[in-house]
Formats: C-alpha cells, sequence, structure tokens
C-alpha cells in the first residue's frame, strides 16, 4: 500500500468545545488506485484530506506515505480544492508556475514538462491567456496542471467539481479521470455525489456519520477499465449505485 | 475573448446612438448646473438680493484671485497646503500599511490591539489638536501630525480588513503548494487586496486634507485653512470664498491624481477588480 492510514482520529478544540471529526479510521491506497471517499456532510472527509496533505496533524494514529510518516507539505502530494481557485491576475502560464516559483523551483525542465502537459491537454494555445477567458472545463484542468506541475505521486482531489453544473461536471470530471490516469497518479477524491464516485473509482470507501470512521469498503470490479462514461451506462452500474445508496442511509 | 470584426446591427447602431445622447446630456447638464450657479449668485449680489460683503461673488472672487496670483500669494498658500497634504498622505498610507501588514502577519497581535484601535478609531481626533501644539510647536510638525491622528487609523483599519477579506480556500491553496507567509502575502493577499486598497487610499486623501485645514486652523502661518481663518477674523469675505473654491479645486485634482494612480497600477500588474 502506498497510503497507509492507521486508526487516525482528530479532535478539534474550540471555545464551543471540542469536535471529534475523526475516530479510529483505517484504510490503505494501493499504487495507481481512485479512490472514492463518500459520506455524510460534516464526517470529516475533508479533515482527512487535510492529515494526507500534511496541513494538520491527527491527534491519535499516523498516516503513512510509502511507509514514511507525513509531517507537512510535500511535493509528493498534489492538493485540488472545491474550486479551480485561479489567480485572475495572472495567466494560466502564471498559474500553472505558481507552485514552482514558490519553491524556487521554475528550472528549464520543470517548464518544458509543464508546457507538454498544457499542450497535450489543450491548453497550448492559451499559456498568455487570463484565467477569465478560459471555459470551466479548462479552468478546471488548468488548476489540475498546477497540481501536477510538482510531478505529485499522490492527488487528492476535494469535491474539485462541485461548482460546475452538471453537464460539464459529467464532461469535466471524465476529463480530469483521463488525465490522472494517464499521468499515472494515485487519487483520493472526495465526493459526496454517488454516480460520480461509482463512475470514477476503483475503489470507494464510504464513511459513518461524525466521528467519521471506514462503514465499508466497495470494489467494483465489474466496471474495472471502462471509462466514466462506459460505466454510466454499464448494467451493474445501478447496483453500485443503489448499494451505496442503502449504504449511506439518506435521510432528507 | 474579443468579439470577431463584422458591421453593427440597426439596433446596435440605435442603442450607441441613444447612448451618446444620454452622455451628451449629461455633461450639458453638469455644466449647466454649475454655470447657473455662479450666474445666480453674481445676479444676487449685484441686484442686492444678498450682501456681497457678507456672501462674496464670482466677480469679486475673480478679482482676487488674479490679486492673488499676480503677488504670489496664490502659489504659495496652495503649495503649502498640498505639500502638506501629499506628506501626510504618504507617510499615513506608508505607516498604515505597515501596521495593517503587521496585524495581518500576527494575529495574536491583532487580538491584543484590538480594543485600542476600536477607541482610537472612536475618538473624535480633532481633539488632540492643542496637545500636538504643546508638544511640537505651532509649526509644521503639528499639522502633519493632525493629519496623520485623522488618517492613521482609518488607514490600519481599512487595510487590515482588506488584507483578511482574502477567500480562505486561496490561503489554503497556497499552504498546499508549500508558500511561507512572506510568499502568501506576497502573490495572493497583496494582489487580491488591491481593489480594497486603493479605496482606502480614496478615503485616505480625502481625509489627509481634513488633517492639513484643521491644523492649519489651530496652527498656521501660511496654508489654504490659514487664508479662511485669517480672512474670516478681518471679515474679508472675498479672500474666505476664493479659498473655498481653491481648496476645492486642490483637493478634487489629488483625488483624480489617485485615479490614474490606480488605472496605472491595474494596468501595471493587471488587476481587474
Amino acid at each position: 500500500m502506498m497510503i497507509q492510514i492507521e486508526q487516525v482520529g482528530l479532535t478539534y478544540q474550540s471555545p464551543g468545545g471540542e469536535t471529534e471529526a475523526l475516530r479510529d479510521l483505517s484504510f490503505g491506497i494501493g499504487q495507481g488506485e481512485f479512490v472514492c471517499l463518500v459520506g455524510p456532510s460534516g464526517c470529516g472527509k475533508s479533515s482527512l484530506l487535510s492529515i494526507l496533505a500534511g496541513l494538520e496533524r491527527p491527534t491519535e494514529g499516523r498516516v503513512l506515505l510509502d511507509g514514511v510518516p507525513i509531517e507537512g507539505p510535500s511535493p509528493r502530494v498534489g492538493y485540488m480544492l472545491q474550486k479551480d481557485h485561479l489567480f485572475p491576475w495572472r495567466t494560466v502560464w502564471g498559474n500553472v508556475t505558481l507552485g514552482l516559483e514558490l519553491q524556487h523551483e521554475n528550472t528549464p525542465e520543470r517548464q518544458a514538462r509543464l508546457r507538454a502537459l498544457l499542450e497535450r491537454y489543450g491548453l497550448g494555445e492559451f499559456l498568455r491567456s487570463t484565467p477569465d477567458q478560459l471555459s470551466g472545463g479548462m479552468r478546471q484542468r488548468c488548476a489540475l496542471i498546477r497540481t501536477l506541475a510538482r510531478d505529485p505521486d499522490l492527488l487528492l482531489l476535494d469535491e474539485p467539481f462541485s461548482a460546475l453544473d452538471y453537464q460539464t461536471r459529467l464532461a469535466v470530471s471524465a476529463d480530469i479521470h483521463a488525465i490522472i490516469r494517464a499521468e499515472g497518479k494515485t487519487a483520493l477524491m472526495v465526493t459526496h455525489d454517488i454516480s460520480e464516485a461509482v463512475a470514477l473509482s476503483d475503489r470507494i470507501v464510504v464513511m459513518t456519520r461524525r466521528p467519521g470512521r471506514v462503514k465499508s469498503l466497495h470494489t467494483l470490479d465489474s466496471l474495472w477499465g471502462l471509462s466514466p462514461m462506459e460505466r454510466r451506462d454499464h448494467p451493474d452500474f445501478r447496483l453500485y449505485f443503489n448499494d451505496l445508496w442503502k449504504e449511506l442511509d439518506v435521510h432528507v | 475573448m474579443s468579439e470577431p470584426m463584422h458591421h453593427p446591427s440597426p439596433a446596435r447602431l440605435r442603442w450607441l446612438q441613444r447612448e451618446k445622447r444620454t452622455l451628451q446630456a449629461v455633461w450639458g447638464l453638469r455644466a449647466a448646473l454649475l454655470v447657473g450657479f455662479f450666474l445666480l449668485w453674481e445676479l444676487a449680489a449685484r441686484l442686492g438680493w444678498i450682501d456681497p460683503f457678507i456672501f462674496s461673488s464670482p466677480c469679486r472672487i475673480w478679482a482676487t484671485l488674479l490679486r492673488m496670483g499676480r503677488s504670489g500669494e496664490l502659489l504659495l498658500h496652495t503649495g503649502t497646503s498640498v505639500l502638506e497634504t501629499v506628506v501626510g498622505f504618504t507617510l499615513g498610507t506608508l505607516a498604515g500599511t505597515l501596521a495593517a501588514t503587521l496585524l495581518w502577519w500576527s494575529p495574536f497581535l491583532s487580538r491584543i490591539l484590538d480594543p485600542y484601535l476600536v477607541v482610537l478609531n472612536a475618538l473624535p481626533k480633532t481633539a488632540l489638536g492643542p496637545i500636538f501644539i504643546v508638544w511640537m510647536g505651532a509649526g509644521v510638525g503639528s499639522i502633519i501630525a493632525m493629519t496623520l491622528a485623522i488618517s492613521l487609523i482609518v488607514t490600519i483599519l481599512d487595510m487590515h480588513q482588506a488584507f483578511r477579506s482574502v477567500e480562505a480556500e486561496k490561503l489554503r491553496l497556497m499552504q498546499t503548494l508549500g508558500a511561507t507567509r512572506l510568499q502568501t502575502f506576497l502573490k495572493l493577499v497583496l494582489p487580491s487586496g488591491f481593489g480594497a486598497m486603493i479605496n482606502a487610499l480614496k478615503v485616505n486623501v480625502g481625509l489627509s486634507w481634513v488633517g492639513v485645514i484643521m491644523g492649519e486652523f489651530l496652527v498656521s502661518r501660511a496654508g489654504l485653512g490659514y487664508l479662511i481663518v485669517y480672512g474670516s477674523q478681518v471679515f474679508q469675505m472675498d479672500l474666505v470664498m476664493t479659498t473655498v473654491l481653491i481648496l476645492a479645486a486642490a483637493a478634487a485634482l489629488m483625488y483624480q491624481g489617485i485615479l490614474q494612480l490606480e488605472k496605472l497600477l491595474k494596468k501595471h500588474i493587471g488587476v481587474t477588480v
């Protein structure tokens, strides 16, 4: 396992009292896997991503990346947030090179790699454009390439499509999924959209209500190797969807 | 994305025509309002509806202006006040931005100082005038101190607010990219707080004028504030009214200067807020 999450607990302190976000949470992610994390809102999904990104330390247990505890932000882990957060005062090129600039790694090799990524994913002609000249899907790709700039092995995605309308969302999620696959990255994505989870992941981790722990693990064997669009048309798609729906026990 | 070049439709042409007429009307009425005001004022003075000795009149103001221009008074007094305002504004902006940066840098410090800033902000700063005179003497020092007293706290509060209004998620993005606090400030907080900072400058330039005029009322031997106080004491209302008009023009020009600076900066760093 590339990522090992071992009996992780996380408790927040605030003037209002203690909040236990995670309790005794354990699972692993294999090299090259695409794992989705689903669960009721406020179940600590984003907290777990923060821990994996090294932005927060667990109060219990530990998280290992290739056997080494994660103790701070690392170039091996890339984080994609809910919105693209492209800076309007920078060009596309200025945005994707932000991480390199901050780390003083703006080397010709890195730049060549980034330029190749932008070319490959349809942004080659837009290096000098500003973000407001891009479509929603292009912005999302731009944000992903910014995350890929330092060549991370693990990508954390925190509901990266939630700000998009339904149709764009279907297209962009397939798009981003294909890029992550093509670049051979391992991914952990938080979503509250069950169909999105079934369409994209190799494995789905269902979390319980707060304090969050693992409720069940689902391996989508019969959909393996299919693209998100093909999956949505597959007869088993419904079965997995219904399983998860019951598991999540949605009450309105 | 720029639209392709083509001939505008008739509806578009009509709209442009209407828009042009509206713009002409706005400028025309603006000019008419100004000219009408001065004409009415002059007329009222000539026909004896108002006493020109107390209310002055546009012709008397014009004559005063010419006399002041010839004697060099115009340049001396306007120059003095403008210089004081520019110095006060620059010092206030620099010190205020620096203080706001420190408060942003250390939320702990910000928490400690918060009640003091609130009290200082609520205090009518003109009350400090006599204290400055005792400390610094009746000179330019006291006037600059007065200007800073009036503009500094507001600048600090406005700038700090501008810095703090950066989205939490954007700060998080910088964290995930491994940015230091200085990098976060320079590459995210400053550019995204740009609009609010320019607004703070606009407020600040007005407050600097208030400070300078207040200061000159209290202590000066030159400057527009001095002329107004002097003129009213010797009952030369022509001088007072002329000075007020000069003051309005100078303040408006300086405000325009800030607008030009804003344009320049926007173009330079490409901020579109």
